[in-house]
């Protein structure tokens, strides 16, 4: 993205932060349906099953809501909306911690689909099928790869297509069944696509710290793939999938900031000790009057970001950049803050407030930690390191 | 109703009426409060057009292109952020004819008589007494403190209380004090950055005709809360670029000294200069919801968002500067007619910050605003509720 000579950041003229009147209908439409379906409690009474998420509400959520398309033109079978329709579905999935594969399929992986050719039939069945919600597809990169990729691709290619090496800690792996693979190729970085299901393509299950978004590592034995670009733009369609991701994560985080400051609002309003409502003595107050800011600027930081991808602004990697950088520490702070003012209701199990602590301590790490984001920052701006 | 197109006629109608080259600035001035273009929100015949308040942007954008003179806000922000609200809200029609022209061109400068030695954040248990007498006209006696400008006004908005018996917020009036009537003493109140911009208020048997009261006896509770509202939307309301006010100096600082740089510095940056533009893109959501019509409650916020930023990054900035952050560049007693933010040095810049979070309601008391009424959460027992206010522990 920067080609060295520093940028002092021109941000875009006039940035909507606002939300349409379509993007509101739509995020009514997706949380009355997660209300219904997916409120936290139905989702802590899925966890520890063998699903790898819960197939009725992403069925529910990608088909009749339409969201798994909203990033595909309509010519290709999506609906042909925009990252700043798809960052309210993350705002509302944040909110009530859905274990659904949003991100990493029908943001990331369709966002590296596009990047290719979609004249081709091998690019645009599957963006169709992801599209459609019929196929779940991820990129397979371990979940904090930051925008600007890893240094070097885990897995090689041979001439033939045959794809070796191993990829750990891939969001959402175990439920996918459409692999995107970044790979070294013989003539330099290549992107192919390959069954989960294709001989020589093995996926492991591990336990995750956030139960809501399962993790596996991906081992390809001369797997078979397809190639659907390499060189340049290879590179660039990882690192515009990885882009939006980041971007369109802070929207996943304001909503889990959101969940946890409401929520623990409305519990010290009614818990009282010391013959009072707890959430009238200053001490308290004063941490969620703090929070509710931290959450007000990190919706600014995050519908920027949104936006700027959304306009294809040359400003989005400094948005992306700000908004990772400042709203992954306020949905963490936020869910510690839940977790704290609970009280011991706050540690049990029973209580979701468990779930949004470890999403978000989870989201901090994923697709680049803050300091990844400031570090990327500093050559975006033109504020060198010592 | 007032377009932008109309608008726009109208302002190059005063252009051409008034070319800025040849007229002087005051006369261009008034002749643009009488065009209605002072503030188009205003009342026609107050200095506006009964316009929508966000099509100011098109006047002022006309204006500045053409090099039209401005009304130096500086030194008149009080009178314009405070005084004009609540004398337009609840003035008589003389005082609005008398007062509104002269404070907008800036003739007249304002000044604000609320703060006292013993209510700061507990404001309403001002003690300064208004006691009537027996032509009707009221007797002031007491002291003020914090007042900017006090010693360049000619007017003042006052707070005093005119009952004692009553408890504290419903025993206060309201009224507009002249600063040069006899009995009103202005003493200059230096600062921690050695300047004073600031001055204490002595009001001493100070005669206010009962005509110069704003609202209802008894009612300068509610008065004043139209004067703080407004005061707290003018701090940080402005439009600001990136890395623009304090971020942008130290940011420039950075770049300008790499022999200075260490790593802890560089995170620290890296840091404060997410914030200042995160706090940056909340501003411009708020106005763009303005704009729309759907004010949020965001606008409590960002004077704390404001104030912590500009301490941390004034504090930040003092100790990257090494050995020139131990030095000062003048303790000279100076009594400026504005602050200016980013103004002089590093060190001044600290020192003036530390008010950023008293001045104009203190971080905690907002902290208190936006827990109470943006989330909704239970005050804390108050013990001075309905007791009169001269029972009050002092």
């Amino acid at each position: 993205m920067n080609d060295g000579t520093p940028l002092t950041g021109t941000p875009a003229a006039d940035p909507d932060l606002l939300y349409s009147e379509d993007e509101e209908a739509l995020r009514a439409a997706v949380r009355s349906l997660l209300a219904d379906r997916g409120d936290p409690a139905t989702v802590l009474a899925g966890l520890e099953s063998e699903v790898a998420y819960d197939t009725g509400l992403w069925r529910a959520l990608a088909t009749e809501i339409g969201a798994a398309g909203l990033l595909v033109p309509e010519k290709l079978g999506g609906a042909g909306a925009s990252a700043r329709e798809a960052a309210v579905v993350l705002e509302e999935v944040g909110r009530s911690v859905a274990p659904v594969p949003y991100l990493t399929s029908a943001v990331i992986a369709v966002t590296a689909l596009l990047g290719c050719d979609h004249a081709r039939e091998d690019v645009a069945a599957p963006l169709a099928a992801l599209a459609g919600g019929r196929t779940v597809g991820v990129l397979a990169v371990p979940l904090p790869t930051a925008p600007g990729g890893p240094a070097e691709p885990a897995v090689r290619a041979a001439a033939d297509g045959a794809l070796t090496g191993r990829v750990t800690s891939v969001a959402d792996a175990a439920g996918a069944e459409l692999l995107l693979v970044s790979a070294q190729g013989p003539d330099g970085p290549a992107l192919y696509s390959v069954e989960a299901s294709a001989d020589g393509v093995r996926t492991d299950s591990v336990t995750p710290l956030d139960l809501t978004r399962p993790l596996g590592h991906l081992t390809f034995d001369g797997a078979r793939g397809t190639l659907l670009a390499s060189g340049d733009r290879a590179r660039a369609a990882v690192e515009r999938a990885l882009l939006t991701g980041a971007g369109l994560l802070a929207s996943e985080q304001l909503g889990v900031a959101e969940w946890c400051l409401t929520e623990t609002v409305r519990y010290t309003a009614q818990r009282t000790q010391f013959g009072r409502p707890v959430g009238s003595f200053q001490a308290l107050k004063h941490r969620m009057a703090a929070l509710w800011l931290e959450v007000a600027s990190a919706r600014a930081a995050a519908r920027n970001a949104a936006d700027a991808l959304a306009t294809g602004s040359p400003d989005a990697p400094v948005a992306v950049a700000v908004a990772q950088a400042y709203c992954a520490p306020v949905a963490v702070r936020a869910a510690q803050e839940c977790v704290q003012l609970h009280g011991g209701i706050g540690m049990t199990w029973e209580h979701p407030a468990h779930l949004f602590l470890k999403r978000a301590k989870s989201d901090e790490l994923a697709l680049g930690s803050p300091g990844r984001h400031r570090e990327a920052l500093a050559g975006l701006v033109g504020l060198d390191a010592p | 109703m007032t377009d932008a197109e109309d608008l726009r006629r109208r302002t190059v109608e005063l252009l051409t009426a008034h070319p800025p080259a040849e007229t002087g600035r005051l006369e261009f001035l008034r002749a643009r409060f009488d065009a209605g273009l002072a503030w188009v929100h205003f009342p026609e015949g107050l200095g506006g057009l009964d316009a929508p308040r966000s099509l100011q942007a098109v006047v002022d954008a006309e204006l500045e292109a053409a090099g039209a003179p401005g009304n130096d806000p500086g030194r008149i922000g009080i009178g314009l952020g405070m005084a004009a609200p609540t004398i337009l809200r609840f003035g008589s029609d003389e005082q609005k004819q008398r007062l509104l022209r002269p404070l907008w061109t800036g003739e007249e400068v304002w000044c604000q008589l609320f703060s006292e030695p013993g209510a700061g954040s507990d404001l309403a248990a001002l003690a300064t007494r208004a006691v009537r007498d027996g032509e009707g006209d009221w007797i002031v006696d007491g002291q003020k403190v914090w007042t900017s400008s006090a010693h360049l006004a000619r007017w003042a908005i006052l707070i005093a209380r005119t009952d004692p018996d009553l408890p504290k917020h419903r025993g206060i009036s309201y009224f507009v004090c002249d600063m040069t009537d006899p009995g009103v003493e202005v003493r200059p109140l230096r600062q921690i950055t050695g300047e004073a911009e600031f001055n204490e208020v002595f009001l001493t048997g100070v005669r206010i005709p009962d005509a110069q009261r704003l609202g209802e006896v008894g009612e300068g509770w509610k008065v004043a809360q139209t004067t703080l509202m407004n005061e707290r939307v003018a701090i940080g309301g402005a439009r600001i670029p990136r890395e623009g006010g304090m971020i942008g100096v130290a940011a420039a600082d950075w770049r300008a000294r790499p022999g200075l740089r260490t790593h802890d510095l560089h995170q620290r940056l890296l840091t404060l200069w997410v914030e200042a533009e995160v706090a940056r893109l909340t501003g411009e959501r708020l106005r763009q919801q303005l704009t729309m019509g759907q004010p949020g409650p965001e606008g409590s916020g960002m004077k704390l968002a404001f104030a912590r930023l500009a301490q941390e990054i004034s504090g930040w900035e003092v100790e990257f500067l090494a050995e020139d952050g131990l030095t000062y560049d003048d303790w000279t007693m100076r009594r400026p007619d504005g602050v200016d933010f980013t103004g002089r040095e590093a060190g001044y810049r600290y020192l003036r910050a530390k008010g950023n979070s008293i001045e104009g309601g203190t971080s905690e008391v907002l902290l208190n605003i936006v827990a109470e009424r943006v989330l909704g959460l239970p005050p804390e027992p108050r013990t001075d509720k309905d007791v009169a206010w001269k029972d009050l522990p002092r």
